[in-house]
């Protein structure tokens, strides 16, 4: 018998607190493999947001710093300003880095920070148990539009890959699913490209990864796996929506 | 600016004209600061200014952030990768920063923060104040945590306090807090760096510079467990006592023989010392104490003076913030009286005086 994947020396060995069902750990899982596969675990400085991914560091085995609420990409910045030569990611949810972070985000983007975001849009608040996010689908119910969300009264799913494409510092950004194993080969491909893109210092790169969120969902892993498919990629159309020419 | 040369003691010393705000930005390039981060906003803007014209000569970087929230927290990255950094506002400014300072001293990151204050509340004015004192000596933002707070009183304090800052910083792994008025930061005085050396560079074997042959290192503030949490604050809190034990300072002027003891910081105990001098000039027996170190605030200082007082009087450009610090140092023991202007007027050294003539003639009507 032959070993074909063992567990990432870039993951520590450490039991995941997410839900069943939750996409964070395969998210997280994809990272790991991509650090690991570009041998960059040790250059590599991670940012930690707030959420449910809030304990990230406590996963990722390489240095991470935690962040205030959606401040990551501006501590992303200062740390990649010192340190030039290492590789600096940032991992957002949609409440962070769509809602309360949406400043500091575009600012980097458009400065070019040659950092990676690796943003999870699940189109609700996890951690604070399923308040609605800029990123709710017209109609969908959560904990703070307990009817399904009126756009007329509280916007539009806000469209962040869209969003970025016109900001000139972004030389990378793409969306993806991990709704089955063929878009999460896609997505880890994706995950690769952003942190080359920096690796060639070549500008800012982000992956928004489609996510789902049984447990504020209230669906079943599966049920949950089907509105990631049927539902928020009709919303939010997966691709690669800019890319500089390496 | 300009060079103008000093005759001291025989010797020529080389003196620049420059305003605070310029000598606070050379002195903290000089202490090796070698990153800066801000965003534009009235008196301090000769900071980010400077540095933008002078830190690349130096390698270092400067940067216009997108907020004060964005610079704290570029600040935050930095110090926790183990860089020499500063930042620099004025007062709304400084509110803004609140958030990410709380993170910075629950990190317990090293980096030193400028606040040239200005009239408050609220979009207040752009004139000088003092008005800030309390956020800035009772931690300013969320939770249980004290910054080292300095007030320089001349541009050469400002300059030397700067660069003391970031060994301060770095010792004590805490924030340190430069707390000037817009006088100190707008007005010009000769001032010298000759002492002014860069800080012995304190190994940082926590920060984050990637997990290279060790264990990653985390720069965090979350503590989930609160019995945790607890022993934290309890750490954060023996280290603010050795800066009580260590860090008290003060000026003493004309205190030989001082009764009345007037208290003030910054720009106001500039113009307190001209009241004293008046005072003098008249039989007075006043004196000044001078707060430098505003957290730790110094008590000890002010306790050596109660035996010869018979009463304080606390002057601030503010409606009585750091009077409140001195009455607890005095604990009831001397009557403490109040003479403040604010919203960016300024006191005159009459005025002062005048307060002195009022309890020299027995503490009447000063309250």
């Amino acid at each position: 018998m032959r070993l074909i994947k063992g567990y990432p020396v870039s993951l520590k060995e450490k039991e995941f607190h997410y839900c069943p069902g939750c996409t964070h750990g395969l998210a997280h899982r994809l990272i790991a493999e991509v650090l690991d596969e570009l041998e960059i675990r040790e250059e590599a400085i991670g940012v930690a947001s707030v959420g449910c991914s809030v304990l990230a560091y406590e996963y990722f085995n390489c240095d991470m710093q935690q962040a205030a609420h959606g401040r990551a990409p501006a501590v992303a910045t200062g740390i990649k300003r010192v340190h030039p030569d290492k590789v600096v990611f940032t991992y957002q949810g949609d409440g962070d880095l769509a809602s309360i972070g949406l400043a500091e985000l575009i600012h980097a983007a458009n400065r070019g920070e040659k950092i990676t975001v690796i943003f999870i849009n699940n189109a609700i608040y996890g951690m604070t148990g399923g308040q609605m996010a800029p990123t709710t689908l017209p109609g969908q119910r959560t904990s703070t539009s307990p009817a399904g969300r009126s756009s007329s009264e509280t916007g539009f799913p806000l469209k962040i890959a869209e969003l970025l494409s016109t900001v000139e510092g972004v030389a990378y950004l793409a969306r993806v699913s991990l709704h089955d194993p063929a878009h999460i080969v896609e997505g880890k491909r994706a995950i690769k490209t952003a942190f080359e893109y920096q690796l060639a210092g070549r500008g800012f790169s982000l992956v928004e990864i489609l996510a789902a969120c049984p447990t504020n969902w209230g669906m079943t892993p599966l049920k949950a796996l089907e509105f990631v498919r049927d539902e928020m990629l009709k919303v939010y159309p997966k691709g690669v929506y800019r890319r500089l020419e390496k | 600016m300009r060079v103008i040369v000093f005759i001291k003691r025989g010797a020529l010393l080389m003196k620049r004209l420059m305003t605070g705000n310029e000598a606070i930005a050379e002195a903290a390039i000089r202490a090796g600061c070698r990153y800066f981060f801000a965003y534009p906003i009235t008196p301090q803007n000769e900071i980010p200014e400077y540095m933008a014209l002078h830190l690349p000569e130096h390698g270092g970087v400067f940067l216009q952030a997108e907020s004060e929230i964005a610079a704290i927290n570029m600040v935050y990255g930095a110090a926790g990768a183990g860089a020499r950094v500063m930042t620099s506002s004025s007062s709304p400014g400084i509110s803004l920063k609140m958030e990410g300072i709380s993170y910075i001293a629950a990190a317990e990151l090293p980096c030193v923060i400028v606040n040239v204050m200005r009239g408050g509340p609220g979009l207040g004015g752009i004139q000088p104040s003092q008005s800030d004192y309390f956020q800035a000596v009772k931690g300013g933002g969320h939770g249980d945590y004290r910054l080292l707070v300095l007030a320089p009183a001349s541009v050469q304090e400002a300059a030397g306090l700067t660069a003391e800052a970031f060994v301060l910083a770095d010792y004590y792994r805490n924030p340190v807090l430069i707390l000037a008025d817009g006088i100190i930061g707008q007005m010009m005085e000769p001032v010298t760096f000759e002492d002014i050396k860069p800080g012995e560079n304190i190994a940082k074997p926590w920060a984050t510079t990637g997990a290279r042959g060790r264990e990653p290192n985390i720069i965090n503030s979350l503590y989930l467990d609160p019995e945790e949490l607890e022993e934290h604050n309890r750490k954060l809190f023996r280290k603010y006592e050795e800066m009580k034990e260590s860090e008290q300072r003060a000026e003493l002027y004309r205190m030989e023989d001082a009764e009345l003891v007037l208290v003030a910081y910054g720009t106001t105990a500039r113009i307190a010392m001209t009241a004293v001098d008046m005072a003098r000039e008249k039989g007075l027996k006043a004196g000044l104490v001078r707060p430098i170190s505003l957290f730790p605030f110094p008590e000890r200082i002010i306790r050596s003076t109660i035996r010869q007082s018979s009463a304080y009087l606390a002057v601030e450009m503010s409606m009585g913030q750091m009077v409140e610090d001195l009455r607890l140092a005095v604990n009831g023991e001397r009557p403490v009286y109040f003479y403040g202007r604010t919203g960016g007027v300024v006191p005159t050294a009459e005025e002062i005086l005048e307060r002195i003539e009022i309890l020299a003639g027995g503490y009447e009507g000063c309250a």
